[in-house]
């Protein structure tokens, strides 16, 4: 079980370690989203033909830290019917379930945080809090508005999981461990030991290649429902529910629930890396790899998933409620079922 | 007659089962100030009840203590998006009761000035419609060409947006030296970017999922509810004033009227009308590149001007195709310089009348679509 | 067919009903009829196969000093002929049958004549406001018209 982490060689298992152990996914998280969201203005700006936030430091670049300032400053609005504790309790709810995540998300060859035996089963888990905290939030908003956003979305949410959780449990069968770091570990090499190429193995495993890329682009859809994205942002459907389950809260508050979907975003990006596109390893064998070098690809490569979804966002028109439940259960579901069954098939005949 | 009787009707009726919403008066996709009071049986809508009134700004008495000329500007306002078409109706009448004959010249004006705000509006119309459905970059696209459009009305009216450009007898100023470079510019940049948002947004898998078989509105119907423009044409009827009831110079052009033939829905669904406004465009700059090529260099565009404008005691109604559809403007004159009524009939207040009909039955979501496709502007509905 | 052939077959069928034909120039020519047939005469006008007028372009109120009037313009799609109708109501007693059973149109701009001019349309299922609110006093568009001072409260300038 290789999960040793150099700062327990270093300082001993106790409380310091710990808490450090603790904070510093939350930092990169920190830095993370502060840069996702000067990338999201300025991504969106590009593709539509104009320059995004310049203003604010040379070319923008200050810009995320304006936002915040400006959000800290703002009047913490409570409607006076609203359900009190619900309603100051439900950005974090979502927060937790999705940094919770980051616990088995393997950084690099010598950091993660947890690594447990159960890492993807514990993600899936822990993700589905946020569900919870979405229906608190609009419910105890007392809003018409937000509680057809907050409907529509746990209807979502749970509809995608399932594809998702396909798609996982194929690789799974094919690597025949649900641990992180041991999945990351069976794709070193070239690029096409990964599992997105069929993983490690001979040619043999040509046959299972475009089982493993639908699988890999029906995960990557999934992740988009699971975050709220266009085109499944029903929940926070702009032209239609004004703005959907977070219609009520300002400030702060508001700024947690789009930090939340920044991380949450990160999270899936993440496990999409750590499973189908090798994880922290080099795609070029051993050039280029090594522990500091795990941490840049891993980083690497999840954010350029996260641009890809920034990138659809601006992109595509956004699914109506009913033909997004169609497309979950009638066409995701049914074909990662399939693809499932022909990877199981491959790895019993091998 | 009690008016609070209207007051009580939205209570007497209500269905506990059902949940009354309001979309409006201010909300992100109504177009203006409109409300909508919705009953929706979960999602599926039942009833749709307009309120209108928000941006009532008696119009039609104003008009009644100002000179003709003083009520041009008023006439920009009614439908804010494209004023050059609006006021063409008012000064056609007017120049048909005084018997005015304007020269050629002002003919082509008026008719490249009318053509690029019909694409200027159906730009707007489809970059709102798309952004309805959630696409939001193909607006971005779109306002970007309308500045082009905007740069030149300005150079020739002085205004982007409400012009006062066009006077009985004639058009307020001559075309500046570069027009003619300019328009056909501008026409190709049209053209560029409409290819492209057909691709990016109309033929796209999910806008047509969203848009098509919604909103189906039969031309019967569209017939007795007497809507004109691209909603009367997306239900397959071939009607538009410009070849049905030719006026000024446009038996001289050679262009096509686009109907809605229910290419990947069913006839007269929103997808229809968007596509219908879609090819307007290009039939508008075809229409352009026409008049461009026929229009005479000389020429005073200030020739026929009447000195006074007085017409003799008389009435009529004139009505010219805007973009929205046929606006039609009833005079009455008695003889004065000050007319003795104008009404003003509004293209989307008669379109409008139709959302309670055609989205019976169809989901919250797209309710918003239908209304989007309609393209109304509140200045036409409330006046 | 030219306005006056409408007058004269409408003459023929309706007689009396049909109080005035004017065609002096410049006005477009419309005919003047009487209230009470109203919805006969429009009904012939939409459905009988010479006139097909199946369009109704515009329904206007008119303050005529003693008299409120409605003008309507009719269109149709076939023969592309068009025709003004006229009918006048003592403002004592404006009422005038509706015709919005005829044309579905005719709702709102019925509903506008009323709110703006005072006309009651006898027969609309739906007789109310449609541009002031809803508990507005008075008629704006009357040439007899006084802006009240005080509407719920606050003053009108």
């Amino acid at each position: 079980m290789e999960n040793a982490n150099f700062l327990y060689d270093l300082f001993g298992k106790n409380i310091i370690t710990i808490i450090i152990v603790i904070c510093l996914p939350l930092v990169f998280v920190l830095v993370y989203a502060l840069i996702a969201i000067l990338a999201e203005l300025k991504i969106s700006a590009w593709i539509q033909e104009r320059l995004g936030p310049m203003r604010t430091g040379p070319w923008g670049i200050l810009q995320p830290i304006a936002e915040v300032v400006k959000l800290l400053q703002k009047e913490d609005i409570t409607p006076t019917n609203a359900s009190k504790l619900l309603y100051n309790l439900a950005p974090f709810i979502i927060f937790t379930g999705a940094y919770a995540a980051f616990a088995v998300i393997p950084f690099s060859q010598y950091f993660v945080p947890s690594g447990i035996n159960l890492g993807l089963f514990y993600v899936f888990a822990i993700g589905s809090i946020s569900a919870i905290g979405l229906v608190m939030g609009g419910w105890a908003s007392n809003n018409k508005y937000s509680l057809m956003g907050a409907m529509r979305s746990v209807g979502q949410l749970i509809s995608y999981e399932i594809p998702a959780a396909m798609a996982i449990l194929s690789i799974v069968v094919l690597s025949s461990s649900m641990n992180m770091q041991v999945i990351n570990q069976a794709q070193t090499g070239w690029f096409w030991n990964w599992y997105l190429f069929g993983g490690p193995g001979t040619i043999a495993k040509i046959w299972v290649i475009p089982f493993t890329m639908v699988l890999c682009l029906i995960y990557f859809i999934s992740s988009l429902a699971e975050t709220n994205r266009v085109p499944f942002d029903i929940p926070e459907g702009e032209s239609e529910l004004v703005a959907g389950f977070h219609t009520e809260y300002s400030g702060m508050k508001w700024a947690m629930f789009f930090f939340a979907e920044y991380a949450n975003m990160f999270v899936v990006a993440a496990i999409l890396t750590t499973i189908f596109l090798g994880g922290w390893n080099s795609p070029f064998n051993t050039f280029m790899q090594g522990p500091i070098w795990g941490s840049f690809w891993f980083v690497a490569k999840a954010c350029s998933i996260v641009i890809v979804q920034i990138w659809i966002r601006w992109t595509l028109p956004r699914f109506r409620v009913d033909q997004l439940m169609y497309v979950g259960w009638k066409v995701l579901l049914p074909i990662s079922f399939i693809c499932f069954m022909a990877i199981s098939l491959f790895v019993m005949l091998k | 007659m009690s008016d609070k009787k209207r007051l009580d009707l939205e209570y007497s009726t209500h269905d506990s089962d059902k949940m009354r919403i309001n979309v409006g008066p201010q909300h992100p996709s109504t177009h203006g100030v409109l409300r909508l009071e919705v009953e929706v049986d979960g999602e599926i809508v039942s009833e749709v009840i307009p309120h209108m009134g928000y941006l009532h700004r008696s119009f039609e008495k104003v008009c009644e203590s100002m000179t003709y000329p003083q009520i041009i500007p008023y006439i920009d306002r009614i439908d804010y998006i494209s004023a050059m078409n609006n006021e063409w109706p008012y000064v056609m009448a007017l120049e048909k009761m005084m018997d005015i004959k304007v020269p050629e010249k002002v003919e082509y004006i008026r008719v490249i000035a009318a053509e690029l705000n019909r694409i200027a509006n159906h730009q707007i119309a489809v970059a709102t419609f798309g952004m309805d459905a959630g696409a939001f970059t193909p607006f971005l696209y779109f306002f970007r060409d309308r500045e082009y459009i905007l740069w030149i009305f300005e150079k020739l009216s002085g205004a982007r947006l409400l012009y006062n450009y066009f006077r009985v007898g004639g058009v307020s100023g001559d075309i500046y030296p570069t027009f003619k470079d300019e328009c056909l510019d501008v026409i190709k940049k049209v053209r560029k970017t409409n290819a492209e948002v057909m691709d990016l947004l109309i033929y796209n898998r999910i806008f047509i999922q969203r848009t098509a078989k919604i909103g189906i509105l039969p031309a019967d119907v569209a017939l007795s509810y007497a809507c004109s423009g691209p909603v009367f044409r997306g239900s397959g009827v071939k009607y538009d004033l410009r070849k049905d009831e030719t006026y000024s110079i446009y038996d001289r052009f050679d262009f096509d009227i686009p109907v809605g033939k229910g290419e990947v829905g069913v006839k007269g669904d929103c997808w229809d009308r968007n596509i219908v406004r879609m090819h307007e465009m290009e039939q508008s700059c075809k229409i352009i590149e026409q008049a461009l090529a026929q229009m005479p260099m000389e020429g005073d565009v200030t020739a026929a001007f009447p000195k006074k404008i007085r017409p003799p005691k008389g009435e009529i109604y004139m009505r010219a195709e805007g973009p929205k559809g046929d606006l039609g403007f009833y005079i009455v004159s008695n003889g004065s310089d000050k007319p003795e009524r104008v009404k003003a009939r509004g293209t989307s207040f008669v379109n409008l009348s139709v959302i309670p009909e055609i989205s019976k039955g169809y989901m919250f979501a797209d309710l918003i679509l239908i209304l989007g496709s309609i393209d109304i502007v509140l200045g036409e509905v409330d006046r | 067919m030219l306005p006056n052939e409408i007058y004269n077959n409408l003459k023929t069928e309706f007689g009396d009903a049909i109080i005035e034909y004017n065609d002096a120039q410049p006005t477009d020519p419309f005919i003047l009829i009487s209230t009470g047939m109203l919805f006969d005469i429009c009904h012939t006008l939409r459905d009988n196969e010479e006139f097909l007028f199946d369009y109704l372009m515009s329904l206007s109120g008119m303050d005529l000093g003693e008299n409120v009037g409605v003008v309507y313009h009719l269109y149709s799609m076939k023969y592309k002929h068009k025709l003004v109708l006229k009918v006048v109501a003592p403002k004592t007693d404006p009422k005038v049958p509706s015709v919005e059973m005829i044309w579905r149109s005719a709702d709102w701009h019925e509903r506008e004549a009323y709110d703006l001019m005072g006309v009651i349309f006898e027969g609309h299922h739906n007789m109310i406001r449609i541009l002031c609110p809803y508990d507005w006093e008075g008629f704006p568009l009357r040439k007899d018209y006084k802006v009240p001072e005080i509407y719920r409260g606050m003053k009108v300038s």
